[in-house]
């Protein structure tokens, strides 16, 4: 929770300097963006090959782990479907690619930024930043209502770090590892699930 | 994008061969952190300084909200469905 309070307030410091105009011209027209998103990505890249635990989640592969990150794309996919349907004015996979940052916010508002343009990468960043409160917030309730893997597939990609204690309060310790492969399955897919939404058909 | 995913792997590669290397781990997991900060700080002034952004903010915040909340009740709709199927205790164990 405060790791994202202190990312959030350097996205509000970057949005009160460029209101206030504050800001080297060669920030604002250079676009470093996309070489630090370069530097991002590797470095992501070795913090999930570097973690034992996430080997060892792969490790311990059974049918039952494998189903609850599938669960989150096809529940995600339906829900955003359903939200199309309520808003009939936005392009179905600009707000499909926004849902496939399941929680992911840093990462998925990047990247969506970079394809889409900073409006969508916006909307992905509220969109996710709101997923990973609201299941900070309801996971207990979640837990008791919709079954015990429900707070993991709300956390989306976040049930690996940031809503895990939550999740392992609600629905018990035995969910920890299933949450934990369940985050890191979902963080390795929202590159490629992103990507593929918004270039790919 | 592909060379972004390519440059992923290459680092949970490398990732693997330093994971007995604790202080190499922990340089990339701050330098991470600090990356983030760095791509969210951009993105914030990108946003600020573009007034088309600027002046859309409420809409496109009610938009995310319902993104999000499509997003957590599909899933968690399904997620029961699965529960039911291949987690829930058997009821047939507590009966009888």
């Amino acid at each position: 929770m405060r790791g994202s309070l202190i990312i959030l307030s350097f996205f509000a410091a970057g949005v009160v300097l460029g209101l206030l105009q504050f800001i080297p011209d060669i920030l604002v027209h250079n676009d470093f963006s996309h070489w630090a998103l370069y530097l991002l990505m590797f470095l992501v890249g070795i913090g999930i090959g570097a973690d034992p635990n996430s080997l060892k989640a792969l490790a311990e592969f059974n049918f039952k782990i494998l189903v609850v990150p599938l669960v989150t794309v096809v529940g995600t996919t339906l829900g955003v479907s359903g939200v199309y349907l309520l808003l009939s004015d936005v392009n179905f996979y600009d707000i499909l690619a926004v849902g496939y940052g399941f929680g992911y916010y840093s990462l998925s508002s990047i990247f969506i930024t970079e394809l889409r343009g900073e409006e969508l990468g916006v909307v992905a960043l509220l969109a996710n930043v709101m997923r990973e409160v609201i299941t900070l917030l309801a996971a207990p309730i979640f837990a008791v209502l919709f079954g015990k893997i429900a707070p993991i597939a709300s956390g989306g990609a976040t049930s690996m770090d940031t809503t895990l204690p939550i999740i392992s309060k609600a629905s018990g310790k035995e969910y920890a590892m299933v949450s934990l492969f369940h985050g890191i399955v979902l963080t390795v897919l929202v590159p490629f699930l992103v990507t593929l939404v918004l270039n790919g058909f | 994008m592909l060379t972004v995913i390519i440059i992923m792997c290459a680092g949970i590669a490398l990732g693997f061969l330093i994971r007995n290397r604790k202080r190499w781990v922990r340089l990339a997991d701050r330098l991470t952190m600090w990356a983030i900060y760095l791509l969210l700080f951009l993105l914030g002034v990108a946003i600020g300084t573009n007034e088309v952004i600027v002046k859309n903010l409420p809409a496109l915040g009610f938009k995310a909200l319902l993104i999000s909340l499509g997003g957590v009740l599909g899933s968690v709709l399904v997620a029961w469905l699965a529960y039911r199927l291949w987690f829930a205790p058997k009821k047939s164990d507590h009966e009888g």
